[in-house]
């Protein structure tokens, strides 16, 4: 929980990891993987917020525990599983490591599950298990992973469709979708979320949440946005940008705000990338300009905020809030004006 | 006739990223350049190891193709380097197998000319959107957007740089053309002008962005020092 200026604001962490990247524990893909997301931390930090790159490879169930409940405000996180074997032999974070410290913290963490439809019928039959295991409630699919000579794979596959079906039959609701560089076919665009567009179309009860809100594709994100009730935007990787790149986030932030509203976005830190305390911190003071190029965008109410910042995330996780930081008793903003739905031109 | 270095580096200014719309060698990418005789040597270099392999082939080709344009140049060795593809992407465009011959079973249909397409499009999107926010500041209203033809644009940095994209996808950029089209060339009559900007703007927003945030993990990935040293 954060509180400043009489408002108080229930936090939930979106997007967080406990990775193993240390040199055991990867190949050259492996390590230039890891180096990709240190020039990532390093380049949007604060300063006094990188760390050296020993600690970043391998940290501690004790840093997490401290960077997130102890100092940085959150209240609940969730684990995204990535696993990446082909790149570190271990896995980079799966879901049975990330159990082990949903054991002993039950109440702050959300345990997500994984697919890989390249797996095939055993691959359901395995996820199915993992599900039953953990009770899950949400699943991270990273479409790019590479699989023996595959590079990725696209939600809008038959092999696909397959497990989307078992998700809604077991109640996978949370379907968080990240998109990467590479994806079969190499001559397409793989960040395109156009079978995301399908996905969600096809399962109207199951929630999509695209994580790094479509970057680098942020005006495609925005086209399904608007047209598919059930897409979120998870806002882990374009979070910092707040700090470095303040003009660039605002703008995001009122793009994103005008396209899909304060009602689909979600708070997350990609912890270890990044740590929660500064961006709760520097989100809760931001305010949008009100002029300029700003003009058509929505005020950040404290309300927003509120939602962004974890009323969000605990209603599509069914998560407790206190009495005290519900929507209506946690402060007294402004009423918002909604802005009129916009059709796209075709 | 002798090829000297600053021709090299003109022509090298017309290769432009097709996603960040703007050329490598703003965006610090050319990392070596060296000249022997007939033959031309450059490297390039890209913000992370793993930057989508398409667009990197796309400038690795196109790097090499500017140069071989230029009078005096027979051979021209293009190396990137410190990218997960490094291999293939080099042997593909120096031995000429193109995309499909440098990742055989990895790419389906057309080799990489709808990548292009697309992002041309995106840039005409987005270029069209800062000229017309020009316009729009320098007084016109949207509905005489919607009447004005490309015979109207006063002569600006950004018309310029509009019509040339206009060009590359085939558009009438004749005087008497409509200015305010979409990129199949269809006009945007006069009640969608403004919604057609907005989700324009969105377009520009994120390839700016985009270009902001390469630069910045290029300057963090080579330790360029100051972060300035690779923004405009």
């Amino acid at each position: 929980m954060y509180e400043k200026d009489g408002e108080k604001y229930f936090v939930v962490d979106g997007h967080i990891h406990l990775w193993d990247a240390g040199p055991d524990n990867r190949n050259k893909y492996g390590e230039g993987f890891i180096n990709c997301f240190y020039d990532y931390h390093k380049n949007l930090s604060p300063e006094e917020w990188v760390w050296p790159k020993e600690k970043f490879d391998k940290y501690s169930e004790e840093d997490l525990m401290h960077d997130l409940f102890e100092t940085g405000y959150v209240d609940v996180a969730i684990f995204q599983p990535t696993y990446l074997t082909e790149f570190f032999p271990h896995g980079f974070n799966t879901t049975d490591q990330d159990a082990v410290l949903k054991e002993k913290y039950p109440d702050k963490f959300i345990l997500n599950g994984s697919f890989d439809p390249r797996e095939g019928v055993q691959g359901l039959e395995r996820f199915e298990e993992l599900v039953d295991k953990y009770n899950l409630k949400g699943v991270k699919l990273y479409t790019a992973e590479w699989k023996g000579d595959s590079k990725g794979w696209k939600l809008s596959d038959p092999s696909a469709t397959k497990y989307l079906e078992k998700c809604v039959e077991l109640g996978v609701k949370n379907i968080h979708v990240h998109k990467g560089p590479t994806i079969w076919p190499l001559n397409r665009d793989a960040f395109d979320v156009a079978d995301v567009d399908e996905a969600a179309s096809n399962f109207p009860d199951l929630n999509f949440i695209v994580e790094h809100v479509g970057l680098p594709r942020l005006e495609d994100f925005c086209w399904i946005g608007v047209q598919e009730p059930n897409v979120y935007g998870g806002l882990a990787v374009a979070m910092p940008f707040i700090h470095t790149r303040r003009h660039y986030f605002t703008t995001m932030i009122g793009e994103l705000l005008y396209w899909l509203g304060e009602d689909r976005l979600l708070f997350a830190s990609d912890y270890a990338i990044w740590s929660p305390k500064w961006l709760v911190e520097e989100f809760v003071n931001l305010e949008m300009p009100q002029s300029g190029e700003f003009e058509d965008f929505s005020e950040l109410t404290p309300e927003i905020k509120r939602k962004i910042l974890g009323l969000n995330a605990a209603k599509l996780y069914d998560i407790e809030v206190p009495e005290d930081l519900q929507l209506e008793h946690a402060g007294t903003g402004p009423e918002v004006t909604e802005k009129p739905a916009v059709d796209l031109p075709t | 006739m002798t090829v000297d270095a600053a021709r090299v580096q003109d022509a090298l200014s017309d290769v432009r990223d097709p996603e960040l719309d703007e050329p490598i060698t703003e965006l610090g990418f050319v990392s070596g350049l060296e000249i022997k005789g007939e033959a031309v040597h450059i490297r390039l270099r890209l913000p992370t190891y793993f930057c989508a392999p398409n667009f990197a082939y796309l400038m690795v080709a196109d790097a090499r193709e500017a140069i071989l344009s230029l009078p005096g140049v027979r051979w021209a060795n293009v190396i990137l380097d410190d990218h997960y593809a490094s291999g293939e992407i080099n042997g593909g465009i120096n031995e000429g197998q193109g995309f499909d011959g440098a990742f055989p079973g990895e790419t389906e249909g057309p080799n990489l000319g709808e990548l292009r397409s697309i992002f041309q499009r995106k840039s005409f999107v987005s270029r069209q959107e800062k000229l017309c926010r020009a316009l729009l500041a320098g007084g016109r209203t949207p509905a005489e957007l919607a009447r004005m033809q490309v015979g109207d644009l006063p002569p600006t940095d950004e018309t310029e740089k509009y019509l040339e994209r206009r060009a590359d996808l085939g558009l009438d950029v004749s005087p008497g053309a409509t200015l305010v089209v979409d990129p199949d060339g269809r006009k945007v009559p006069e009640e969608a002008v403004v919604e057609h900007l907005r989700f324009a703007r969105t377009v520009r927003v994120s390839i700016e962005g985009n270009a902001g945030l390469c630069r910045d993990l290029l300057a963090t990935r080579y330790g360029l020092g100051e972060k300035e040293e690779v923004k405009r």
